[in-house]
């Protein structure tokens, strides 16, 4: 366990003994992965990108070309649909980043309860999208649910969360980030306990306050926490529909749909090879937009 | 036990304001329980209070404590629903999770360990290959013709081989940013000592990766347990089922037996809430070493 | 897999001789083959009442037929369950026999190329001719009924009618100025609407294809070819009514998030008037509000016109047997279907099945005593004012029709823009299924 606390291991050291080690490092330990990998990833991968070229209906198959692409971007929703996915992605990854950081400040430091902070704040992670969407639909209902009646004891009129067009898509990014929270909570007081102690003594010494501390230690040292954060929750929010799903299904009419939940659509209505399309298009823009954002992250972290 | 207690950081003990300090500590956290309470406890309690009610009651859907407590009718009733569905369910998702989830953290490990220590021309193709993992939806129906070629379709083998592979990526993400924290120079001392890889790997490395695999364990465990769409294409039949299917059971659009649908979501989410529990102080230490690499 | 091979060549050759003796014998049980029991599974979708029907009439079955045993096997209904019904079809893993529905949704199972053409089967001749063609292609039949036909529709409240004295309406002003009338009153929702499940709100649009029919009794054909729109008149009207409806504020305050429970419970217990529903709503009444049966009656969405007026009707789902099922259990498939559709069958099905209208089979007929609602069905019936709904008509139905009606009816979108948007979602479904002429 004590290796845990070891801060600042040595990555790039060059070992003396690094040619005479590399046979102990052999590649057939890639080999099981990459089994797996192929045989039920990598093939039927490929396989459903031949199928974006087609019109498969699952019982015969025939090939259309780009066809599937041009469709794809004739949805009438699709514009709508990449906003939200943007909205969505962007609101629920900065939420995740702002919220955690401040509970990972929060959970580290001396307090009272700390233990149960620590685990209720994770609490959600355990429960599946579908059970958390069912039971938010519950307490979010406009005219039945807690959360309206809560609103309605200090008199304030609150407004249809899941059924009202301008704020369907906020609540379920809302509902997001209470589920997701807690992950993110979890790497920042792990980064935050690697920043070395000598830092806070030196600010201290120099009298630096509790906000100051924070912005010019905290926050610039934190900074490989906040990129992996970054990096899984919006890979996580530009894919995400299984609670978009149990909560709207990307209504009212279509103002919640995200690219993924468009996706998802097409697939259910047996549009087999535009639903692939899609998909190929998805993950294009999910690689455009991780790349240079996790390239960023890393340049960042090198130069510190 | 020993990081744990490295955790406290950032605040630290002023000599003049020891007092205040303790009183605004006592505050805060207070402050923050209240919170808590609100935000994180309240959905919990009301799932609890409305798998307590009797069906006509729960179909009201309020935040009210049960006027007739029928907790064990109710876990009865879902528990007997369709000659004990959910129970072979849970056996299925236990089986399915722990044998998976076993898979995938020895075989990711494999890969973080070799793509942090050795430099080769495979690291950027492997490194691609993980990335791509994690953003390309997985294909479902030639994944099933894979699989009937394999003569793995309908089979739990064939569905533990696809979770633990749908959880590679992620898993090898946080093993090699974990391998990094182990210095080198144990790797040198146990070949000076004999070892070969084999053996280097699963009695020096592996040992050492144990923080960082119960994390792995405990977000892949409830992944893979909490997951529906997989077990319901390519696992069908009833006697197969998983616990997030019996869900459906208690969905019916003109029945309203709203108790039973929370009682059943109460059942299934103890296994991850116990488990967590059990490891919630080691994921902190393995999220730990995990995340300072990023 | 040889020993597997081995296996089923002589099952194969021990049911052949079953067969024959069964198919000559007809349902009367007997030739079994020696080793003993056939088993067979069956498919259904996992709600309760479909499941409780459907150990019912195993149980009776297996009593009739002691050589068989059928297993049950379920899943989630909703497009969910159509995916997974497809995806089984194709992959060649399909239950023997399987219950779904008829009509379009059958037409995209590909049925000549997955299904077992049941044409030659002797509950054939019982059918309706309108059943017949609803789960036919030109090539064969693959059906059997399971339930009964019902009404899309008006759902109403037959008590808070009386009380204001109102008369059933035949036209759409009509329609309208009774629910102003219910409105005026107050404490009574005049129109019913439940987007919280979104295939509720179809119905504005679905239902009102019978007076488009009447109207235009060439429209289906004539959309199937790519030349009526639903953006034009007659089609259009569903929608205009649906925004009409919605602009006048006749709508229960939670339209938006209310569920077809709700609904259902709004017009059993007169909280809510009016109901444009499936009349499938009967079996919710039945089982949850026992005692409101007779509060409800049905009368046809009104058309524009009076004597447009005409009642949609919905065919009954059906049981199917896919080309996978053979020898042996193909033998005892065949036997459970043609169970289904015999007195005994249909016996189960009134017991655990609400009628909601019309059998669509001579072998079964409705019970003496029937709620009012489905005496109102009949009505329609008797006086020759019933049309098919589009969907077994035409096999083109797009997906998106629920989304886009959710947003006309609650003002999101007009009428003409929701139309148009269907247009389009119609246009990719004809592609998908590779129709002449889009």
């Amino acid at each position: 366990m004590s290796t845990t606390s070891v801060s600042l291991p040595a990555v790039g050291r060059r070992s003396p003994h690094r040619g005479r080690m590399k046979s102990f490092y052999p590649s057939w330990f890639y080999l099981p992965a990459a089994a797996l990998y192929l045989v039920f990833f990598a093939v039927p991968t490929f396989a459903s990108f031949y199928f974006s070229l087609t019109r498969w209906s699952l019982f015969d198959v025939s090939f259309i070309g780009f066809d599937n692409f041009v469709q794809f971007f004739q949805e009438p929703m699709l514009v709508q649909g990449f906003v939200n996915t943007f909205i969505y992605g962007f609101i629920t990854s900065a939420l995740k980043v702002v919220l955690g950081l401040a509970l990972a400040v929060l959970l580290t430091s001396q307090l009272v309860g700390r233990g149960y902070l620590r685990s209720v704040v994770f609490f959600p992670v355990l429960v599946s999208a579908i059970g958390v969407g069912i039971t938010f639909k519950v307490l979010l209902d406009p005219s039945d649910g807690l959360v309206n009646h809560v609103l309605s004891f200090f008199g304030i009129a609150g407004p249809g969360w899941l059924t009202d067009p301008k704020l369907a898509l906020l609540t379920v990014a809302g509902v997001d980030v209470w589920k997701g929270v807690g992950i993110a909570t979890l790497i920042y007081i792990a980064g935050l306990a690697a920043i070395p102690q000598e830092y806070y003594e030196a600010a201290r010494v120099d009298g630096a306050g509790a906000w100051k501390t924070f912005r010019t230690i905290t926050l610039p040292l934190s900074r490989p926490a906040t990129a992996t954060v970054i990096i899984l929750s919006l890979i996580g929010g530009l894919r995400s529909f299984d609670l978009i799903w149990a909560m709207t299904k990307g209504g009212p009419g279509f103002t919640s749909d995200v690219i993924a939940s468009v996706i998802y659509k097409q697939y259910q209505a047996g549009f087999y090879g535009l639903s692939t399309a899609g998909n190929v298009v998805l993950f294009l823009v999910v690689t455009a937009i991780m790349v240079p954002i996790s390239l960023f992250l890393n340049r960042k972290e090198v130069e510190r | 036990m020993t990081a744990q207690a490295g955790l406290a950081a950032p605040v630290r003990h002023g000599r003049p304001g020891r007092t205040l300090r303790r009183v605004r500590s006592w505050i805060i956290g207070i402050v923050s329980i209240v919170l808590s309470l609100f935000v994180f406890v309240v959905p919990f309690v009301f799932i609890f209070l409305t798998a307590s009610k009797t069906a006509p009651e729960a179909s009201n859907l309020s935040f009210t404590w049960p006027q007739h407590w029928a907790l064990w009718d109710n876990l009865v009733a879902v528990l007997t629903t369709r000659d004990g569905l959910i129970v072979r369910a849970f056996v299925n998702s236990a089986v399915l999770t722990i044998v998976s989830v076993a898979i995938m953290v020895v075989v990711s490990a494999m890969v973080g360990y070799l793509l942090q220590r050795k430099r080769s021309r495979l690291n950027p193709i492997v490194n691609f290959f993980v990335l791509a993992g994690l953003i390309v939806p997985p294909a479902v129906v030639p994944t099933i013709w894979v699989l009937q070629s394999l003569e793995l379709f309908k089979t739990m083998a064939g569905l533990i081989l696809i979770e633990a592979t749908f959880g590679l990526s992620f898993c090898i993400l946080l093993f090699r940013a974990f391998v990094a924290t182990i210095p080198r120079e144990l790797d040198e001392a146990a070949v000076i000592d004999g070892a070969g890889p084999v053996r280097l790997f699963f009695t020096v490395v592996l040992p050492l990766l144990r923080p960082v695999m119960i994390t792995v364990v405990v977000v892949q465990a409830v992944a893979v347990f909490n997951d529906f769409t997989n077990p319901l294409y390519f696992l069908p039949g009833d006697e197969n089922a998983t616990v997030q299917l019996t869900l459906y059971n208690f969905q019916s659009q003109t029945l309203s037996q709203w108790n039973l649908l929370f009682m059943d979501i109460l059942l299934i989410t103890i296994p991850p809430l116990v488990m967590y529990i059990f490891f919630n102080r080691q994921i902190v230490a393995g999220m730990t070493s995990g995340a300072v690499k990023g | 897999m040889a020993w597997k091979n081995a296996r089923r060549a002589w099952l194969a050759a021990a049911a052949l001789g079953a067969a024959a003796s069964v198919l000559l014998a007809g349902c009367s049980g007997g030739g079994g083959s020696s080793d003993g029991k056939t088993q067979i599974t069956w498919l259904v979708q996992n709600d309760e009442t479909t499941v409780a029907m459907a150990n019912a009439m195993i149980a009776a079955f297996e009593k009739a037929n002691t050589d068989v045993t059928v297993k049950l096997e379920t899943q989630p209904a909703g497009t969910e369950g159509d995916n997974l019904m497809k995806t089984k079809l194709s992959t060649g893993e399909m239950s023997d026999v399987f219950y779904y529905n008829s009509g379009s949704l059958l037409q995209a199972l590909h049925p000549d190329s997955t299904l077992v053409n049941l044409s030659g089967e002797k509950w054939v001749k019982s059918l309706t001719s309108d059943f017949r063609s609803v789960v036919s292609t030109d090539k064969g039949l693959y059906g059997a009924p399971l339930g009964s036909s019902q009404a899309g529709g008006v759902v109403y409240n037959r008590k808070v009618y009386d009380q204001l004295g109102l008369s059933v309406p035949t036209t759409w002003d009509d329609f309208m100025a009774n629910s102003e009338k219910i409105k005026q009153a107050g404490g009574v929702a005049p129109i019913v609407q439940t987007y919280g499940d979104t295939w509720t709100s179809q119905l504005f649009v679905l239902a009102d294809f019978g007076n488009v029919y009447k109207a235009d009794p060439d429209w289906a054909k004539q959309y199937t070819a790519n030349k009526r729109k639903y953006a034009d008149e007659p089609a259009l009207e569903g929608f205009e009514h649906q925004e009409q409806a919605f602009k006048a504020g006749l709508f229960n305050s939670d339209f938006a998030s209310a569920t077809y429970d709700d609904g259902v419970k709004m017009i059993a217990t007169g909280t809510g008037a009016q109901y444009p529903i499936l009349t499938q709503a009967i079996a919710a009444i039945q089982q949850n509000y026992p005692d409101n049966v007779d509060d409800v009656g049905f009368f046809a969405l009104p058309a524009d016109k009076a004597g447009d007026t005409t009642a949609t009707i919905w065919q009954p789902n059906a049981l199917y047997i896919p080309k996978t099922t053979k020898d042996a259990k193909l033998t005892a498939a065949k036997k459970l279907v043609a169970f289904v559709n015999s007195p005994d069958g249909c016996e189960v099905q009134t017991s655990k099945l609400a009628v909601s209208g019309p059998f669509v089979t001579t072998a079964c007929t409705l019970p003496s005593s029937v709620p009012p609602l489905v005496q109102d069905i009949q009505k329609y019936f008797d006086d020759k004012a019933t049309a098919p709904a589009l969907e077994f008509l035409s096999p083109i139905k797009g997906p998106n029709l629920e989304n886009i009606t959710v947003q006309v009816g609650s003002g999101i979108s007009t009428a003409k823009q929701g139309a148009q948007l269907y247009d389009e979602d119609v246009k990719k479904q004809a592609q998908q299924l590779g129709i002449k002429g889009w």
